[in-house]
């Protein structure tokens, strides 16, 4: 089995959590910037943070062949205080150029108020001045579906950014299908007691196809399992599906979103045939 | 659309899952049990628990989705501001 986790914090994972992953046969994953359990104090804090998306973690990741890519952006969790978040918005761009950065996220909502929305709107405006790729949080539990529509309809509203170069993350039963059909990409979050179980995950695929879909673990510093996307692949496997079709999942379909981000596609092939990164 | 079509006989399903959701299911009714011997009254969150079993057992498709939309916030605007950073599990003001 070989897969991508393209929704992982390892920031908050043992070295041993990177040796499972590679074990279970991740070739690469992307860590988007989140918020820490608390919030910073000022904008240097994040770019200390952004200082270890960028270098610690990278190396980490290489001491087990794991290709490492980030995601850069203030948390919508952190985003109430507009004036903190424009200082924190205003070091992105001295970062964007690094070699493993994709594009910017994980930005979003996380209540659905209106800062959370202006800060949403403003990442959006770095990503169209950056033709950057975006990876969007959506709230959770009951306020994901008023977030999900409210996302969508502040992507449409940046002109310059095509849907098909945006992952809204997160999806559940009650936002999959609107995501898709606005032409966005679609991710499932395999968490243990929120989000999306691997069941219904493979439910969801069965349901609404496989295109534009991927699956991650998010394996953040709450209660989250770093294999949930092989224990997900396992899932498939004992319903009867072809190896093929579920390496489409686990590991094209990521590929194929990610690549469309320079930083990846300059390592894409190494990915595909497997060599580790360099 | 590329689908992963599942071909398994419901009797696979019954094998492979009933006795997880056997247990989720005595789970949910020991937790209704423990809420109505506990002191106090039901909240929204209870209520709206309660609201969605319903959907259980009404006959129809798509019950995720459906549970999932009846815990969830039906309006449209954004709100004036975050109250705090955490979901509770249901919209307050539907229950």
């Amino acid at each position: 089995m070989r897969y991508i986790d393209p929704h992982a914090h390892m920031v908050s994972r043992t070295t041993d959590d990177y040796e499972k992953m590679a074990l279970a046969g991740c070739r690469a994953l992307t860590e988007p910037a989140f918020w820490a359990g608390y919030d910073r104090c000022s904008a240097e804090g994040f770019r200390d943070y952004f200082n270890q998306l960028t270098a610690i973690e990278p190396a980490r990741a290489r001491t087990y062949g794991i290709h490492h890519f980030t995601w850069l952006c203030i948390n919508p969790k952190e985003a109430e205080d507009v004036g903190f978040a424009r200082e924190v918005m205003q070091v992105i761009p001295e970062f964007l150029p690094k070699d493993n950065v994709l594009g910017i996220g994980e930005i979003g909502l996380n209540k659905n108020s209106k800062n959370e929305l202006r800060v949403l709107e403003e990442h959006l405006e770095i990503a169209a001045q950056h033709q950057a790729l975006v990876l969007v949080h959506t709230p959770h539990l009951e306020d994901k579906q008023k977030g999900t529509r409210l996302i969508m309809e502040a992507v449409r509203n940046q002109p310059t950014i095509d849907p098909g170069r945006v992952l809204i993350d997160h999806v559940e039963e009650h936002t999959v299908k609107e995501v898709l059909d606005g032409g966005f990409w679609g991710g499932m979050t395999l968490y243990p007691d929120t989000k999306c179980t691997a069941k219904r995950a493979a439910d969801i695929l069965e349901t609404c196809g496989t295109e534009r879909l991927w699956m991650n673990s998010a394996c953040d510093w709450g209660p989250s399992n770093p294999l949930s996307v092989p224990t997900a692949a396992l899932e498939l496997q004992a319903r009867g599906h072809h190896p093929e079709a579920i390496d489409h999942v686990i590991f094209k379909n990521p590929m194929n979103f990610l690549r469309q981000a320079p930083a990846f596609a300059k390592r894409a092939e190494a990915i595909d045939v497997g060599h580790p990164p360099q | 659309m590329n689908r992963l079509d599942n071909n398994q006989p419901r009797t696979h399903v019954i094998d492979r899952d009933f006795l997880e959701h056997r247990a989720k299911l005595i789970d949910l009714a020991a937790f209704l049990d423990r809420c109505e011997r506990a002191e106090g009254s039901d909240d929204f969150r209870l209520r709206a628990l309660r609201a969605a079993i319903p959907l259980l057992i009404d006959g129809q498709a798509e019950r995720a989705r459906r549970v999932l939309e009846s815990f969830s916030d039906p309006t449209n605007e954004p709100i004036a501001e975050a109250p705090g950073k955490g979901a509770s599990g249901a919209w307050e003001g539907s229950h």
